[in-house]
């Protein structure tokens, strides 16, 4: 039961983590249907980041903020620059750019801070909570922040007009630019809202995995799993699907078959999944009348 | 023009060409608006008709000069274009068809900022079109073809636009409903501030709806004068009826 309960917050805990990283890739699909394979990079580039501030003498929080505007703002720069201009090429051209964009970041990484195993500070207390020998703060924390994120940012598009813009251009840019809103601008702010997200499931994930510049390549699997699971189009279905990936990773590796095999197995079960509804679990049939 | 004794023009096009990559459509086109007229351009289909509002809005690149109450607008994009106050409803209608009616019209009145005028204009919408108010909260997508058509239409004049550009409102539609749509726009034309340019399969409702008429043929205005004469031109004819 210990044992149970053990993999069962461990699973919640990324599952919640992967949730964020899947939201952020839904948000660059749905903006620029793109797939981003650098999204899990960019999120490690901002830990090391991050990592940089808070050695540089800055509190937990001041660098957790700043590491997300800097995210954000980096990322806008990179869309316009890099993502915008390739737009109307070959939809391979954008595969090969984002793989380069991987492959930068990772040597960047290596390259400006030391390829080895960095501890990366939880900002919640040491210790499991009181009662709860197998519910460490840390994990509890996770959850309780990325929830919150996740809720920001349903109210960001439910209820801003912001948002609502930003909807509207996934859904229709020549209509949006008719009725006056700059598409491009709104691609930009997706691409800069996908790597806060991705920041923060970096700073979250590397207290328990330990910073290093392949820290994100599980992660990035996991997301896209998810992403595929809950509906490459559903911000929703992703972050629940996230959720399941997690907990069916954690549970089918300690009951099932162990840990060697987890990660074919859980893969193995959502390609199953996907046989069976290809758009994934959570996808809601386009209703359109003619 | 009933309390217009002076025509302003607020449209005007001169050698406009504009096409599809190498695939030139439009060649040398000259057309003019004036303040509160309406204008139907007509043709067979491939004419160039749609290319002419896509070029208008600022959808195309194009050469030659759109000026637009004196002031150019060749070459602007499109959102930029829409903030001068042209609104186009494209081909196809373009509404956001996951996004409920009430969240297009919002979209429609992006760029104002002046919201009691929002509100105001969004009370007239639903007089001219009443089965918007009942289906405010629904997905676009699940309307029927003519009230897609109205939606688009009335987040077109969220924009509060000086120039409408309308691509086929009739498209798709029963006749039935086709009458109530060209109603609709009678009564826009009455009501709103608003200049028109409709393209149009429909050429007698067209017609019946415009003061002038342009009649295109390969890319080329061949013919243009006042609706009413155009009704009875051969060339009208054969555009829509073939030879």
């Amino acid at each position: 039961m210990e044992i149970f309960l053990h993999q069962l917050f461990a699973g919640v805990t990324s599952g919640a983590i992967y949730a964020s990283f899947a939201v952020a890739l839904v948000m660059v699909w749905r903006s620029t249907h793109h797939l981003n394979f650098a999204q899990g990079e960019m999120a490690m580039f901002s830990t090391y980041v991050a990592l940089a501030l808070i050695e540089a003498g800055l509190g937990y929080w001041s660098a957790f903020c700043l590491t997300i505007l800097l995210s954000f703002v980096a990322s806008m720069v990179l869309e316009r620059m890099i993502v915008a201009p390739i737009s109307k090429a070959h939809p391979l051209a954008a595969v090969i750019v984002f793989v380069a964009l991987l492959s930068i970041f990772h040597s960047l990484a290596s390259w400006l801070f030391t390829p080895v195993l960095r501890e990366f500070p939880s900002p919640f207390p040491n210790g499991s909570l009181d009662g709860f020998p197998y519910l460490s703060w840390h994990a509890t924390g996770v959850v309780a922040l990325i929830v919150l994120e996740l809720m920001a940012v349903w109210l960001f598009f439910r209820s801003t007009r912001l948002g609502l813009a930003m909807r509207a251009v996934a859904q229709n840019p020549d209509s949006s630019r008719l009725v006056g809103i700059s598409a491009g601008r709104m691609l930009a702010l997706g691409w800069g809202l996908a790597a806060a997200l991705g920041a923060v499931a970096g700073m979250m994930i590397a207290p328990i995995i330990y910073l290093d510049p392949n820290m994100m390549a599980g992660v990035l699997l996991y997301g896209f799993a998810a992403a595929l699971l809950g509906g490459i189009d559903n911000p929703w279905g992703a972050a629940a699907a996230g959720l399941i990936v997690g907990l069916l990773d954690a549970l089918v590796g300690a009951w099932l078959i162990g840990p060697e095999l987890k990660l074919s197995f859980a893969l193995a079960l959502i390609v199953g999944v996907l046989l069976v509804r290809p758009a994934g679990l959570f996808s809601r049939p386009t209703q359109t009348r003619v | 023009m009933v309390g217009r004794p002076i025509m302003t023009l607020l449209l005007e096009v001169e050698q406009l060409c504009a096409g599809y990559g190498d695939i030139s459509i439009l060649q040398n086109i000259n057309l003019s608006i004036g303040s509160g007229q309406v204008i139907a351009l007509l043709g067979a289909n491939g004419a160039g008709k749609t290319t002419t509002l896509r070029a208008l809005s600022g959808m195309l690149k194009v050469s030659g000069r759109i000026r637009l109450q004196g002031a150019d607008i060749a070459g602007l994009p499109p959102e930029r274009i829409a903030g001068l106050g042209v609104a186009h409803v494209p081909e196809g209608r373009g509404t956001f068809s996951h996004l409920t009616v009430d969240e297009n019209l919002r979209l429609g009145a992006w760029l104002r900022r002046d919201r009691a005028g929002i509100e105001a204009d969004r009370e007239r919408m639903f007089g001219h079109f009443p089965r918007l108010k009942e289906r405010l909260s629904q997905q676009a997508g699940t309307l029927s073809g003519g009230e897609q058509q109205m939606l688009a239409i009335a987040r077109a004049l969220m924009l509060k636009p000086r120039l409408l550009l309308l691509d086929e409102p009739s498209f798709g539609l029963a006749p039935r409903l086709v009458d109530q749509l060209f109603d609709a726009l009678h009564m826009i034309r009455q009501q709103e501030q608003v200049s028109m340019l409709v393209v149009e399969q429909n050429a007698h409702a067209a017609l019946s709806l415009a003061d002038t008429a342009y009649l295109l043929e390969h890319g080329s205005i061949i013919a243009s004068g006042p609706a009413t004469d155009l009704r009875n031109d051969e060339r009208v004819q054969r555009a829509y009826l073939g030879e």
